[in-house]
C-alpha cells in the first residue's frame, strides 16, 4: 500500500479513508458472524446424511454389526498373527499407561496376552474380565466395497442404460421444445392463447391419469420392456421446457429475425441462425432439466422395465439392490453414492445456468 | 414490420387467396405457428387427451392384461367396488394426513431457508444456496436409501443424535405414528426448488418498501410478515399448488422405503401406490383406471379450488398480471 503509485483523483478520495474503511470491513465481518454460524450449523445438519452415506459405504460388514466400534468412520479391529492364529488387540491398563496387547486366551477372570511388539517377552497375564477392555481399532476404509457393488449391481450396464434413456430423451426434449416454444413466441394465430393455457395446464396432470391405456397400447405394439416408452414421448415437447424457452425467446428482439426474414430466410432458418445462437443458456438449462429428470426417474422405468432386469437404469437397480441386500447396509450406501455422484457433479459444474433456469420458470409463473 | 410489409405486397399481388378476412400475413403466421407447435399438438392428442379418455373407457371395463381378449364392459361396477374397497379410503386418508403435515412444515422451512440465504448478514450466500439446493439433485431412490440408513435404529445417525440429547429416538420407519414425520424429514431434502423460487421472489421485492417500513420502526419480523410474505404470495401459491397435487402423485419414496408394501400397517399406502398395486400387482387395470379417474377429478377440483380462492390471499403487485 505504501509504495502505491499516484492515483487518479476519484480513487484518491476513496482511498483517503483507507484505515477507517478497514475497520468498517472488520465490523462488517463481525456483524455477519452470528447468522453465518447458524447457517453453517443448519447446513451441516442438513447434509449430515451424506456423511453417513460416505462413511457407511466404506465400512466393513463386520463393523455394521459391531455396536462397540465408533460410528463416525470406517474402522477395523487390529489383529495380530501369532502362532497361526489371528488375535484381537485390546487396550490393557498397565503400570506405565495403556498397552495394546493381543489376547491369546480369554476367560472371565483372567486373560492371557502377548505383546505384538515384543513377542519374546512371552505371555502376559492380566486379572480381570476381558470384556471390560476396549478393542484396538484403526481407520480402514473398505475401498473394495466399490468393486463389490460395481459387480453386484452390474454398473457398466446400469450406466449404459441410464445414459441411453437420459441422452435420447434429452435430445427429444430439446428439439421438440425449441420448435414449440418458437411457434408460441414468434407467430400469432387464432387460438394460440387457449392452446398455451392447455399446455401449461398439463403440468398438473398426474401421470397416472394416462398411464394404463398408454401401457396397454405400448404392450400391444411391443414397446414394454424396451426403452421406447421412456424416450419417444419426450419428442413431443413438455410444458416446463416450452415455458422456459418461450420466455427466453420473447426477450430476443424481433427486429433481428425480421431483418433475417427480409434477407429471404424462412422461419426455420431464422430459428436456427438467429434465435438458437442467442438461446444457448436456456437450451443448456432444458438439457440439464431433462437429464436430471431422466436420471432420477423411477416410476416409469419401474412400470415399463420391471420384468427386464437387463434394461434397468440405476434408479430401479438400486431399489432392487436395497430390497434384496438388507443384510449388507454398507454396500447399499456405496450403491447410493455411485447413483448420486453423476447428477451431483453435473449440478456443481453447471449450477449457475441450472439455478437461473429454475428461477426463470418458477417465478415467472 | 418488415414481414408485414412483405406479406402485404404478396397479398396484393394474389388477392384470390384472401378468404374469410384472413390476410396473407395472418395465413403465413398461422401456417408457420401451427407447423412449429405441431409436435406438441400431436403429443397432446397421443399422450394426453386420448389416453385420458381411454382411461375413462377402461374404467367401465374389467380389463386384465393377462387375459386381454376376455375384456368386457361392466358399467359402473368398478366405481361401486371402489366405494366398498377399504383401501381406497385408507389411501386417501394416508395422502391427506401426509399432506397436512408435510405442506405446512415444508413451506415454513422453505421460507426460513430462503430468508436465511437472502440475509444481508450471511457470508458466502452463493455457497449456502448451492449446498442447500444440492440434495434436490440427488435421485429419489438414492436419497430414500440414504435416509433409511440414517433412520435405522441400530446403525443410523439420527437416533444417535437424539440419544445424545438424552431422549430415546423412535423407530422412524416401522411405527405408524413416526413414519409421517420421517417422510416429512426426508422430504426436506427436496426443498431446493422451493427455496430458490421463494428467494427469487424475495429478491424481486422493491427495496423502497423495506426502507419505508424502517422509517416506521418496523422490526424484522414485521417487515417479513407485512412486506415479504404478501409480495411473494404468488410464488408461495404456485409452490403450494404443486405440493398439494404432488401429495396425490406421491409414490417413489413410499415405494422405495417399504418396497411397495404400504407397511407399517398400510400407513404408507399412498393413493398413487394403491393405484399402482391394483394395476400392476393385481392386474386389475379396469379398476385401476377407475382409481386414476378419481385421482384426475380430485386433482382437477383441488386446482380449481386453489385458483378460485387465490384472489383472497394472493397479492399480485399492480402489474395487472393475471
Amino acid at each position: 500500500m505504501a509504495t502505491r503509485q499516484p492515483v487518479p483523483r476519484a480513487d484518491w478520495t476513496r482511498n483517503r479513508g483507507g484505515r477507517r474503511h478497514l475497520t468498517g470491513k472488520q465490523r462488517k465481518i463481525l456483524s455477519k458472524l452470528p447468522i453465518t454460524i447458524i447457517g453453517v450449523l443448519i447446513l451441516v445438519t442438513f447434509l449430515a446424511p451424506l456423511g453417513y452415506m460416505f462413511t457407511t459405504g466404506l465400512k466393513s460388514t463386520e463393523q455394521m454389526s459391531d455396536p462397540g466400534v465408533p460410528f463416525y468412520w470406517p474402522f477395523s479391529r487390529r489383529t495380530f498373527l501369532y502362532e497361526g492364529q489371528e488375535l484381537e488387540l485390546y487396550k490393557v491398563p498397565a503400570a506405565d499407561g495403556v498397552q495394546e496387547l493381543a489376547a491369546v486366551k480369554k476367560t472371565r477372570v483372567k486373560t492371557t496376552f502377548i505383546d505384538p511388539n515384543d513377542v519374546t517377552a512371552g505371555l502376559i497375564e492380566w486379572e480381570g474380565n476381558w470384556r471390560t477392555l476396549k478393542p484396538v481399532y484403526y481407520a480402514d476404509p473398505q475401498w473394495e466395497n466399490f468393486r463389490r457393488v460395481w459387480d453386484e449391481l452390474n454398473l457398466p450396464l446400469r450406466f449404459r442404460n441410464t445414459f441411453i434413456i437420459a441422452g435420447f430423451g434429452t435430445l427429444g426434449a430439446v428439439l421438440s421444445s425449441v420448435l414449440v416454444a418458437y411457434g408460441f413466441s414468434r407467430f400469432d394465430f387464432r387460438g394460440k392463447g387457449v392452446l398455451f393455457m392447455i399446455l401449461i395446464a398439463t403440468i398438473i396432470l398426474p401421470v397416472q391419469a394416462t398411464l394404463i391405456p398408454t401401457y396397454v397400447l405400448y404392450s400391444r405394439i411391443g414397446w414394454t420392456n424396451t426403452f421406447l416408452p421412456l424416450i419417444i414421448p419426450h419428442f413431443f415437447a413438455n410444458a416446463y421446457n416450452v415455458f422456459l424457452l418461450r420466455q427466453y425467446f420473447l426477450q430476443i428482439p424481433r427486429e433481428m429475425d425480421e431483418a433475417a426474414t427480409i434477407d429471404g430466410a424462412n422461419p426455420f432458418r431464422v430459428l436456427v441462425s438467429v434465435i438458437l445462437p442467442q438461446s444457448i443458456p436456456a437450451m443448456t438449462a432444458v438439457c440439464l432439466f431433462h437429464f436430471f429428470f431422466a436420471w432420477n426417474d423411477f416410476f416409469l422405468p419401474l412400470v415399463y422395465l420391471v420384468s427386464k432386469p437387463d434394461l434397468w437404469p440405476l434408479s430401479v437397480a438400486l431399489q432392487r439392490f436395497n430390497a434384496d441386500y438388507g443384510r449388507l447396509p454398507n454396500l447399499i450406501q456405496t450403491g447410493a453414492l455411485i447413483t448420486l455422484v453423476v447428477p451431483v457433479v453435473v449440478f456443481f459444474v453447471a449450477q449457475r445456468i441450472f439455478m437461473q433456469g429454475i428461477v426463470f420458470t418458477g417465478v415467472e409463473k | 414490420m418488415a414481414t408485414l410489409a412483405k406479406a402485404q405486397t404478396s397479398a396484393v399481388s394474389k388477392p384470390r387467396q384472401k378468404k374469410r378476412g384472413m390476410s396473407a400475413f395472418e395465413r403465413y403466421q398461422t401456417k408457420w405457428g401451427l407447423i412449429f407447435i405441431s409436435p406438441w399438438i400431436v403429443g397432446f392428442f397421443a399422450f394426453t387427451l386420448i389416453p385420458i379418455l381411454a382411461t375413462l373407457v377402461f374404467s367401465f371395463s374389467d380389463y386384465n392384461p393377462v387375459q386381454p381378449d376376455a375384456v368386457k364392459l361392466i358399467g359402473l361396477q368398478n366405481y361401486v367396488n371402489m366405494a366398498k374397497d377399504a383401501n381406497v379410503g385408507v389411501s386417501l386418508l394416508v395422502t391427506v394426513r401426509y399432506a397436512g403435515l408435510a405442506i405446512p412444515i415444508s413451506l415454513a422451512f422453505g421460507l426460513f431457508l430462503a430468508a436465511l440465504v437472502n440475509s444481508e448478514r450471511l457470508a458466502g450466500k452463493n455457497f449456502f444456496r448451492t449446498l442447500f439446493y444440492m440434495p434436490y439433485m440427488i435421485p429419489v431412490v438414492a436419497g430414500a436409501v440414504v435416509w433409511a440408513g440414517v433412520m435405522n435404529t441400530q446403525t443410523g445417525w439420527l437416533n444417535r443424535g437424539i440419544e445424545a440429547l438424552g431422549v430415546k429416538g423412535p423407530d422412524w420407519l416401522n411405527s405408524t405414528t413416526w413414519i409421517y414425520p420421517a417422510l416429512v424429514l426426508i422430504g426436506l431434502w427436496g426443498l431446493g426448488n422451493l427455496m430458490l423460487t421463494l428467494l427469487a421472489g424475495m429478491q424481486g421485492v422493491p427495496n423502497e418498501l423495506y426502507e419505508a417500513a424502517k422509517i416506521d420502526w418496523a422490526n424484522a419480523w414485521q417487515q417479513f410478515r407485512r412486506i415479504t410474505l404478501p409480495m411473494i404470495s404468488p410464488v408461495i401459491f404456485y409452490n403450494l399448488t404443486l405440493m398439494v397435487i404432488g401429495a396425490f402423485k406421491y409414490f417413489d419414496l413410499a415405494y422405495v422405503l417399504k418396497n411397495g408394501t404400504g407397511q407399517p400397517g398400510n400407513s404408507t399406502l399412498f393413493y398413487a401406490l394403491n393405484l399402482y398395486k391394483n394395476a400392476f400387482t393385481y392386474n386389475l387395470m379396469g379398476y385401476a383406471s377407475a382409481l386414476a379417474w378419481l385421482l384426475f377429478i380430485i386433482v382437477l377440483i383441488l386446482t380449481i379450488i386453489m385458483f378460485s380462492t387465490s384472489g383472497r390471499w394472493v397479492f399480485y403487485a399492480g402489474e395487472g398480471r393475471k
